[in-house]
């Protein structure tokens, strides 16, 4: 039976302030205005599980375990967009995707939070992720064992090889035929992106130090896909996708997980984890329309990144647990993990006009996998496209640019090109998260997230530097300035490990202390690779909903 | 000096009703350039000062009508948009913003026997590279260190707010808003007929022509 179509309009339409996921529908994120059919549960229906969070980790478990069978109902703090007719080709307008609610940075190299590094919608940070699609090299798996630092995980990378895969085609990433790094994978399912200037800038960069490069494997239609197109190298990427070639978990894993009968909530944000007398999760408390509820479910996963979910479980403490949620080996907010995400910029005589493609279409993992370096970890580095809110500022933060030599650099804008690693930072003790005095608008203590580098860092970005400047040096780049100061991704806080005195959930994201608590997203990561971290925490994703399958299917739960 | 005119003719807003402007993006431009003018968080003072500050900053050519820096500052505030994160001795936007102006002068009249809004470019100059560096620590600070004040409120949200503006994006040739239709020719030197056209070998009038057929 249809609906009167007068609803629609009788509803506001700014999806922040009113849930669009409701009264049996959600946003079809493929059609304007349309709806799809969505399954509802009631808040005193004990769901198998609760999900926080609908990001690369929680969207995509919502939709494994969907699949798998059990009920499910996932939430998200943030709004549930419809990118063909919410976005505009517009940076000031779609920082709307961006989590900007009050969080104190501090330590000795205090992040910018706020921006790339977060996101507050269903979909989470991949609605303007730079769809940057890399696979983990094999061996930082064990990179205690095998390379001599950091932590190993107790996954084996045999089996995420299988689960890259999974997402790979899942996503329809585009990629080179042949990857020139680790071991043999399949193809990518879609053909690669042509290189923009940009990117040939990188090539010819590698080519003349005499190391490889490829086309980046990236979450991008290079064909069609359903009702989406291709992509049509409109450059706002890392605003949002207003046509929907972007592969992010909205438009991908969130469908799948409604089709198989989850239901997503909108504008619900999860302010404290409940436990019983026997210290099982009995559910969430969340806010949604103005009042504080309780979905019931017999498992709780944690899914808000490496900020929100180590927040969460300190906010979730209670006399039983005073220390926080999950928190006996004191582990939760500690060892949390940003990439380094410095830069080398450089002036060509010929237009570059990087504002058009993707960002990053071009990359280079040689520091990955070449181990005859005088630091620990590795890094890529990728080409660059800054849209030109984003440059300019970079000229003024990190090259000390304002009034007239700033106004005659900006003139320059069209010929600039750069190249920008994502550096692998060391996990430390004293990098994360805890709680501060302050309140946010629903009343819950805000985070304090604390961050210093430690030696190996510096020689790490120092290395790349070097690397990077003669890279623009030998293809006659001119006016070359280094970007020193920036960070990118964040993970850890909640890692995962074989001990429970040393880390708070086992290779399935299962919390140690409360077997009906899980955790999955960024923040189980133990270490963090020099490569952007979306497609493993995608795949550590899909794992989990498989583990989980196979864990009831014995009677484990 | 910037070179004006590197892209003679260029005006972005000759695209708005092109397929590279989807309607999302023309609602939410017609809005940035119907900014009020009047200032609705900011004393008439501080909007001054703001606009005072920014003609250091981000100086504007006075051929063409100002971008409305201040108005767009006032708008941002009014709205509420906070970047979603802040050092431990700084307040959040507003505060800061109310805080920081009148630190700033409490400085000049200490110096000047002033307000900043009445000091020469390059007394003003001066000013604003003390706060850069962090040596202005008046008591008037109330503890905010200056030069967080500079770079994570003042001087970014001034580089925002003029760069927001389609006035900018014809300035530096940006192609601005792309969507749906995007581009096509990507590599060096390679432009589509929907983007700006810069003067090449001195010739004005041959990037002048390009550029009033762009759209």
């Amino acid at each position: 039976m249809s609906r009167p179509r007068t609803r629609r309009t009788a509803m506001s339409d700014d999806p922040r302030q009113t849930p669009r996921a409701r009264d049996g529908r959600a946003p079809d994120v493929f059609r304007p205005g349309a709806w799809v059919p969505m399954r509802q549960y009631r808040d005193e229906e004990t769901v198998d599980f609760v999900i926080v969070g609908t990001g690369a980790g929680g969207g995509t478990l919502a939709c494994k375990l969907a699949e798998h069978g059990f009920s499910v109902v996932a939430l998200d703090a943030g709004p549930y967009w419809r990118p063909l007719e919410d976005f505009a080709s517009d940076e000031s307008e779609q920082t709307k995707l961006y989590w900007t609610d009050d969080r104190i940075s501090t330590g000795e190299n205090p992040l910018q939070l706020g921006s790339n590094n977060s996101g507050k919608a269903v979909g989470g940070s991949t609605v303007h992720f730079a769809m940057v699609s890399l696979r983990f090299r094999p061996e930082w798996f064990k990179s205690r064992t095998l390379l001599g630092y950091g932590f190993d995980w107790p996954l084996d990378w045999r089996e995420m090889w299988e689960y890259y895969r999974e997402v790979e085609e899942a996503l329809k990433i585009a990629g080179p035929i042949t990857y020139p790094w680790g071991p043999p994978r399949p193809r990518y399912p879609y053909r690669a992106h042509p290189l923009n200037a940009a990117a040939q800038a990188l090539a010819q960069g590698c080519e003349a130090l005499g190391i490889a490069w490829t086309e980046t494997p990236i979450a991008t239609l290079s064909a069609p896909r359903g009702l989406a197109h291709p992509c049509v190298y409109r450059g706002f990427c890392v605003a949002g996708c207003s046509t929907n070639a972007k592969q992010s978990v909205l438009v991908t894993w969130i469908p799948r997980a409604i089709a198989a009968g989850a239901e997503i909530r909108d504008l619900a944000m999860v302010g404290r984890v409940e436990t019983g007398p026997d210290g099982l999760a009995t559910g969430v408390h969340y806010h949604r329309e103005g009042r504080w509820r309780f979905q019931k479910a017999r498992n709780v996963v944690v899914a808000g990144y490496a900020i929100e979910t180590p927040r969460l479980l300190l906010n979730s403490a209670n006399p039983r647990y005073p220390e926080g949620l999950a928190n006996s080996s004191g582990l939760v907010g500690k060892y949390l993990m940003v990439q380094a995400n410095q830069a080398v910029w450089g002036r060509m005589a010929a237009e570059v006009r990087s504002y058009k493609a993707p960002p990053s279409l071009a990359i280079t993992e040689h520091w990955n996998y070449d181990d005859n370096k005088d630091f620990f970890g590795g890094y890529c580095y990728m080409s660059q496209g800054p849209l030109p809110q984003l440059w300019a500022n970079t000229q003024l933060q990190a090259h000390g640019l304002w009034g007239e030599p700033l106004m005659a650099e900006m003139q320059h804008y069209n010929h600039q090109v750069g190249l920008k690693i994502v550096g692998e930072m060391l996990p430390q003790e004293r990098n994360g998260v805890t709680l501060a005095e302050d309140k946010d608008q629903y009343g819950l203590p805000i985070p304090r997230v604390s961050y210093s580098w430690c030696d190996n860092d510096r020689a790490l970005i120092a290395h790349s530097l070097d690397f990077m400047e003669k890279a623009l040096r030998a293809i006659d780049a001119r006016d070359i300035w280094r970007q020193e100061d920036d960070t990118c991704h964040l993970n850890g806080g909640a890692r995962m490990g074989d001990d429970p005195r040393s880390s708070v959930v086992d290779a399935d994201c299962r919390s140690w202390d409360i077997r009906n608590l899980w955790i999955c997203d960024g923040s189980v990561f133990p270490t963090v690779g020099g490569v952007n971290p979306s497609l493993t925490i995608q795949a550590i994703a899909c794992r989990t909903g498989d583990r989980i399958k196979q864990m009831a299917v014995r009677g484990e739960l | 000096m910037p070179e004006p005119g590197r892209f003679p003719g260029y005006d972005v807003l000759r695209k708005r009703h092109t397929p590279s402007w989807n309607e999302k993006t023309r609602q939410v431009i017609n809005e940035r350039l119907a900014v009020p003018r009047d200032p609705r968080i900011l004393t008439a003072h501080e909007f001054a000062t703001v606009t005072a500050i920014a003609d250091r900053l981000v100086p504007q050519p006075r051929s063409r009508p100002p971008i409305p820096v201040a108005a767009l500052i006032d708008e941002k505030l009014f709205k509420g948009q906070e970047d979603g994160f802040r050092g431990e001795d700084m307040p959040r936007e507003r505060e800061a913003w109310q805080r920081g102006l009148a630190a700033l002068d409490a400085e000049a009249r200490e110096r000047h026997g002033t307000e900043f809004l009445h000091l020469t470019g390059n007394q003003q100059d001066a000013l604003l590279k003390q706060m850069e560096k962090g040596e202005l620590t008046g008591a008037a600070w109330g503890g905010m260190p200056s030069e967080a004040f500079f770079k994570q409120r003042m001087a970014k949200d001034i580089v925002f707010a003029y760069y927001a503006h389609p006035t900018a994006w014809s300035e530096i040739g940006f192609g601005g808003p792309a969507s749906p239709r995007g581009y096509v020719r990507l590599g060096y030197d390679e432009r589509d007929p929907w983007e700006a056209a810069e003067v090449k070998d001195g010739d004005v009038e041959a990037a002048h022509q390009k550029n009033r057929h762009v759209g």
